[in-house]
């Protein structure tokens, strides 16, 4: 387990080119939840799904959100993208989420330590603690760090066929997102009941 | 009072019949599908909490903070899953970020019971000004939200105001207050 909390010998990798790789692995219209800001921005960047969720405000409640979907459709899986800063703000969640241990929910934290979005200022955490150290306090024992891409998805390969809830955090640089998500709450959100079949269009 | 609950709720399904509010509560939520309850507790909730996880409809949890619970509740209802939050006045404080940025634009019919502190008896100063912060909230963002003071109007308000929240997809926040839960009274 420490060698998996050692984020030291971890590659800094992009947040585009790694949820990229991640939405190219998806074949059965799996869920995703973007975070706030630059998360949910590469998120809609990598390509418009309709079981992509994007965050326009409430920092930090990707985790919570993701895991009411994983409660409500308990055979599909659900993956969560969070930046480290707005999981800072709410580190409950992650024991939430290992007391209930839903088996078709994924975690990937995107860490760059700083709040890239409003002058790239350092997070508190980012000189002293470890992402998937506190998460593994917090009870979900499945938590790693990614060490390059190949292992990135690796990880996501393990965690799509596992039968417990897991963490991923991935080192990656200070570039802002490629993309801007289309800020329009009512339409993302009917879209992405479409994409789960709780609707259909009008 | 009785003759007026059965005039006013003729459906109260068994298990309520004991006729308390925390009965009349868990048998509502359960006639309108809402099974996913997730909580930060609260000394009045007890009865209810205990009540909620003694029952397999539903799934019932606390949460480290009542944004948490709102986050889910309103991943579980884009899903397909009905939810509640129960919470205290002081809890529902911290959401006026949650209301504005999800629940209200997204268009989530949030459906929020709230213990009422900090009024008719309360003994700790900040509870009694955290609660004047509450429905100066709700009114700022145009929520709908009842004080349910009478036993022999919670089956009603609670039963209409769920099916208005759906149907509207609108948040409503119901708040119980110490006419109707007794509150909490100072007890050294």
């Amino acid at each position: 387990m420490s060698s998996n909390m050692d984020n030291r010998n971890t590659k800094v990798m992009n947040r585009f080119d790694v949820t990229s790789r991640l939405i190219g692995k998806l074949k059965h219209e799996e869920a995703v939840i973007g975070g706030i800001g630059n998360t949910n921005f590469d998120l809609w960047a990598a390509g418009h799904r309709p079981q992509n969720f994007y965050m326009l405000g409430s920092m930090g409640l990707a985790f919570p959100i993701a895991l009411g979907v994983a409660l409500a459709q308990p055979d599909r899986r659900v993956f969560a993208l969070e930046g480290d800063g707005s999981l800072l703000m709410q580190l409950g969640a992650l024991s939430t989420i290992a007391t209930l241990k839903p088996k078709n929910l994924i975690m990937i934290v995107m860490d760059n330590g700083i709040y890239q979005i409003t002058g790239a200022q350092p997070t508190p955490a980012a000189s002293v603690a470890d992402i998937v150290a506190i998460a593994a306090g917090s009870g979900l024992a499945n938590s790693a760090w990614a060490a390059d891409e190949e292992d990135f998805e690796r990880l996501v390969d393990v965690a799509m066929s596992a039968a417990e809830p897991h963490l991923i955090a991935v080192r990656i640089d200070d570039k802002p997102g490629v993309g801007t998500t289309r800020r329009d709450p009512v339409q993302i959100r009917e879209r992405f009941m479409h994409g789960l079949g709780v609707r259909e269009p009008l | 009072m009785a003759v007026a609950q059965r005039q006013t709720s003729p459906q109260v399904a068994q298990g309520s019949s004991d006729g308390s509010w925390h009965g009349i509560v868990l048998q509502t939520l359960k006639r309108n599908e809402i099974s996913l309850v997730p909580y930060v507790p609260d000394r009045v909730l007890t009865p209810l909490i205990k009540n909620l996880h003694a029952d397999p409809f539903f799934t019932t949890f606390a949460t480290a903070r009542e944004e948490e619970a709102v986050g889910i509740v309103s991943g579980a209802w884009m899903g397909g899953r009905r939810g509640a939050v129960l919470m205290q006045t002081s809890g529902f404080a911290t959401l006026a970020n949650v209301l504005a940025s999800l629940a209200v634009p997204y268009q989530i019919p949030l459906i929020m019971f709230v213990s009422e502190r900090g009024t008719l008896g309360e003994f700790n100063y900040g509870q009694s000004l955290v609660c004047r912060t509450m429905r100066p909230v709700l009114d700022s963002l145009a929520l709908e939200h009842h004080t349910i003071t009478r036993l022999d109007e919670l089956e009603f308000i609670a039963d209409r105001s769920i099916k208005q929240a759906v149907t509207t997809q609108a948040p409503v926040a119901l708040i119980l207050n110490p006419l109707l839960t007794g509150g909490k009274t100072f007890d050294k």
